[in-house]
């Protein structure tokens, strides 16, 4: 290491200009696996995603010349990433429509059965509530639990797993998001939202069952 | 259950994404807060939010294939080549 914090945008391009093989190294083994994990989303396989993520080196180690500090670095590279598995994704004809958010049909987040509807001093409280979850510490680390939220993922609609992945999988902020995908605020949000719900509700539905077994 | 408070839990299970992105106003963060200290299940229902986030985030390390040694040194070579 030659003590160079590429954590810091400053220093990682101007590393970057003067072609220091540790700074790409850096961006290899911290964006790399995100890269596959985003593109899997817009491609059919794993394969195709992973030439999507190369194919995205190249071109920024193409456009780093004429990088400017104006967004951040992982904005930049995920939206040379979304533009090009974006027009893989229409190559192989599987596309990812964003709904805006006046498109976007009612989708209560929680079954509306579970809420009082009669009584007008009661509506719209709980009438079946969540039960508390079991010990997080051991749920988190099952396996059955992590492939009842991949199934989940996997079967949302196009534009919340996008959102979904790369917001809550990878941790990515809202802002960042937004800018590699070109959506709104609301519309991302409304997306997430809907994607989180749908998740939550998968894991009342796991740990039930594994409450009742 | 506050006779005073005409937000239902119904509401909050809608809200809940925009409160915890901070993209509410000061005055609906507010009716939801008075909800939250007099509601359970509501409190319950948030905790699972977040931790339906944080499940959700341990994906990260799983299913991560690092990249094939010859393809990584395909691209650092092109990186060092790109500015011949």
């Amino acid at each position: 290491m030659d003590g160079l914090d590429y954590s810091d945008d400053a220093v990682l391009v101007k590393a970057l200009t003067a072609r220091d093989a540790n700074a790409f190294s850096y961006l290899l083994d911290r964006y790399n696996g995100s890269f596959v994990r985003v593109a899997r989303q817009y491609v059919p396989n794993q394969a195709v995603a992973e030439e999507v993520a190369q194919e995205t080196w190249l071109a920024v180690i193409e456009g780093i010349d004429r990088f400017e500090l104006r967004a951040s670095v992982k904005t930049w590279l995920f939206r040379i990433l979304v533009n090009i598995a974006r027009a893989r994704g229409v190559k192989e004809n599987r596309t990812v429509p964003f709904a805006s958010t006046a498109e976007l049909a009612e989708e209560p987040a929680v079954d509306p059965h579970r809420f009082r509807r009669l009584n007008p001093r009661t509506r719209g409280h709980w009438k079946r509530p969540p039960q508390p979850w079991d010990d997080p510490e051991q749920l988190v680390l099952d396996g059955e639990t992590l492939d009842a939220i991949r199934t989940t993922i996997d079967g949302l609609p196009p534009d919340q797993r996008v959102v979904i992945t790369m917001r809550d999988v990878l941790g990515l902020s809202a802002q960042e998001v937004c800018d590699s995908l070109e959506v709104s605020d609301s519309n991302q949000r409304v997306l997430l939202h809907r994607a989180r719900s749908k998740v939550r509700t998968a894991l009342e539905r796991h740990y039930d069952q594994v409450r009742g077994s | 259950m506050s006779a005073a408070s005409t937000y239902v839990c119904r509401q909050f299970v809608e809200d809940v994404t925009a409160y915890l992105e901070g993209a509410l106003t000061d005055d609906l963060v507010d009716l939801i807060d008075l909800h939250l200290a007099d509601c359970p299940h509501c409190r319950e229902y948030l905790d699972q939010m977040r931790r339906t986030i944080a499940i959700t985030h341990a994906l990260d390390e799983t299913d991560v294939e690092s990249m094939p040694s010859e393809v990584r040194e395909r691209l650092m070579r092109a990186f060092g080549d790109d500015r011949e």
